[in-house]
């Protein structure tokens, strides 16, 4: 199996002297092609920085990033944004896609940014939507779209160009639970599919069932890596089950709240 | 790319951009009207006086190139003819009558008389403008009048016609017969149309203040035009304008001598007139810059999260530049478009008589300048869109 992604010895601090904040604090590992990695942790601990790292939109203040073996580091800023539409494919929290574009046309600028559009591309678009269950939604604009919908597009723009590398942050953060198991479940499909590297940030432990790896952080560090089967899936039921006893608890303190109004 | 993400985007939100068009094409159409008023007074001042196929013309000293003020004698005249370089000179003397019209309203009333400007010329000598149609003046004393184009329409004349003068001489209005022998184009002096009469002819009908017994001997002009025997080469010939200027002025006494052009930015008014409305059009220019730019930067603002996903999936700046500055342009050229077509078709509705002028050269300016202010407005929100960092589709921002 061929290392798609290479990390070794990141560190990123932001500021310096008494402002500093060491966000990622000396971190390695690597990502095998076809492979599908869950990358978790508290707010504040890190992810969305190593993320932008991996990315090459932010400069680690120290350590080397190697994609398909070429240094980040290494490029101007024009070469790091020709590999980036080349190589690695993103989804975002948010705002993920062109208002003004349809969902095909959304997925087809990733294509278009390569160098154009043709009749091929347009077909791989098509089937890419149609497997994720967009058949029928291809020429409707992202308003017209549910959020569910709209992360599904965000993925199929993300694999239309083969990159090495597939990004995705928080990508079920604004959807419900039952539509966020079917879009990383979809997403993980994919990734093994057609053997990319991929990596999720995600806050939330349930969606790691999908994924064959599992790197928590905490404090800019890799506290533990899990990649048995069923370490994960402990990790993730249980996760389950915290949210579940959250959710009785608040129940029962607002029926018990003074002036007996009910939280929104 | 940057054409493709322009139009996409410019059709879906065509409502929005359709807005800031009409915008455009209403600053247009002011923009537009006060250039062809410019034009068009500026003309009604100088059209005769532009018009001149002359290249000097001579004042009275104390005059300050006002021809209301300048007063020639003959003898000016012969003097000027005598200076070696000059190849003709003539007298030009200009006044205001009215033209009778004949027949009435469809209200039954009287017909209000034209107000026109009497200039008189001597026949064949520079100031009498060639005819379209008919002949030139011939007769010194004769009944016989050149009309230009606008009283002939106006006065519904042609060649042949006889048409009546009414001028004040002292406290009473006299009345005077002319032939129309030759029309030549519109010839505008002091914002009135012209008609151009032999000089001994017009001493008798322009207005006086009072009738002398004997009308006097003295027969004298406003001003007098020179041509000159110019050299081929435009540069020596503009050497040699300068030169007779000179030698007109110490070889012929009390004159003061400029050329056309000078002649006509001191008309009454003229530079006045043209720099209020001139300031008018800048004035709109700027508004349509400022606009615009305010449009498009807030535009801009609402669209920063959008820009930073597209530079984190790896648009290159010159993709988003060339997006905005297709999309500013597209929308730009289309408001003016419309507004040139809207003010074309006003314009062919125009009454007669309303001085707006729509002159090719000056319309041109007008409509480069105004397809200018879009990029040039939209350049805050080009450097702003540029300046957007593609960490923040992360929510990062440095
Ligand atoms: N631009 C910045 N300047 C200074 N500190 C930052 C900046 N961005 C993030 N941080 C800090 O770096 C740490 C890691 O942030 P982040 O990568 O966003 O974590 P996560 O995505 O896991 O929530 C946090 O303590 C955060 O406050
Ligand atoms: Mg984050």
């Amino acid at each position: 199996m061929g290392i798609a992604l290479e990390v070794r010895n990141v560190t990123k601090i932001y500021g310096s002297g008494e402002n500093a904040v060491v966000a990622v604090n000396d971190v390695s590992f690597s990502v095998a092609e076809g492979e599908f990695v869950a990358l978790v942790g508290p707010s504040g601990s890190g992810k969305t920085t190593l993320l932008a790292m991996l990315a090459g939109l932010l400069y680690p203040t120290q350590g080397n990033i190697y994609i398909d073996g070429q240094d980040l580091a290494k490029m101007d800023d024009a070469q790091r944004t020709a590999f980036r539409r080349q190589r690695i494919g993103f989804t975002f929290q948010a705002n993920n896609l062109m208002p003004y574009l349809t969902a095909r046309e959304n997925v087809e600028l990733m294509m278009r940014l390569n160098g154009g559009c043709k009749s091929e591309c347009s077909r791989m678009a098509v089937e890419l939507l149609t497997r994720l269950g967009l058949g029928h939604r291809l020429n409707n604009l992202p308003r017209q779209l549910s959020g569910g919908e709209q992360q599904r597009v965000a993925i199929a723009r993300a694999l239309i160009h083969n990159p090495t590398l597939v990004l995705a942050d928080e990508p079920t953060a604004s959807l419900d639970t039952e539509r966020a198991y079917q879009v990383v479940e979809t997403f993980a499909d994919l990734i093994h599919g057609h053997r990319r590297a991929g990596i999720m940030v995600t806050h939330d432990l349930r969606m790691c069932i999908y994924v064959d790896r599992v790197i928590q952080m905490q404090d800019g560090r890799i506290v533990r890596i899990l990649s048995q089967r069923d370490e994960i899936d402990e990790l993730a039921s249980a996760k389950r089950q915290r949210t579940k006893t959250t959710a009785v608890a608040e129940v029962t303190a607002a029926s018990s709240a003074p002036d007996g109004q009910f939280p929104r | 790319m940057g054409a493709y993400l322009a139009f996409k985007e410019t059709w879906r939100s065509r409502g929005r951009f359709l807005l800031v068009s009409l915008l455009v094409a209403l600053l247009t159409a002011l923009v537009l009207f006060i250039a062809g008023l410019a034009e068009g007074l500026g003309r009604g001042n100088i059209e005769y006086l532009s018009n001149l196929d002359a290249d000097l013309i001579a004042y009275q000293a104390e005059a300050q190139i006002l021809i209301a003020a300048s007063r020639l004698p003959r003898g000016t005249l012969q003097d000027i003819e005598r200076v070696p370089g000059v190849k003709a000179a003539g007298p030009i003397e200009f006044s205001r009558v009215s033209i009778i019209l004949p027949g009435t309203t469809p209200q039954g009333q009287p017909r209000k008389p034209l107000d026109v400007s009497l200039i008189q010329v001597e026949p064949g000598r520079p100031g009498e403008p060639p005819v379209r149609f008919g002949r030139q003046l011939q007769n010194r004393r004769g009944k016989e009048a050149i009309i230009d184009s606008l009283v002939a329409r106006r006065a519904g004349l042609s060649v042949g016609d006889e048409f009546t003068i009414r001028s004040l001489q002292g406290t009473r209005e006299e009345f005077y017969t002319l032939r129309v022998v030759g029309i030549t184009t519109s010839q505008q002096y002091a914002i009135q149309p012209s008609i151009i009469v032999p000089l001994l002819t017009g001493d008798q009908i322009k207005p006086k203040p009072v009738v002398e017994d004997r009308p006097s001997s003295d027969i004298s002009s406003n001003i007098i035009a020179i041509k000159l025997d110019l050299p081929e080469d435009p540069a020596e010939a503009r050497a040699f304008r300068e030169l007779m200027k000179r030698r007109l002025e110490s070889q012929v006494k009390k004159i003061q001598v400029v050329d056309i052009r000078t002649a006509y930015e001191n008309t009454p008014g003229y530079s006045a007139q043209k720099g209020t409305l001139d300031t008018q059009r800048y004035f709109a220019l700027v508004i349509g810059v400022l606009v615009l730019g305010g449009f498009f930067q807030i535009q801009a603002l609402q669209k920063v999260a959008q820009i930073g996903v597209l530079k984190a999936i790896g648009t290159p700046n010159r993709a988003i530049i060339a997006a905005s500055l297709v999309q500013i342009t597209t929308v730009t050229a289309f408001g003016v478009f419309i507004g040139t077509v809207i003010t074309l078709s006003l314009a062919l509705a125009l009454p007669v008589g309303v001085p707006i002028v729509f002159a090719p050269q000056t319309v041109f300016i007008a409509l480069v300048s105004l397809l200018l202010i879009g990029p040039l407005g939209g350049l805050l929100s080009i450097r702003y869109s540029v300046s957007v960092e593609p960490l923040t589709a992360l929510g990062l921002a440095q």
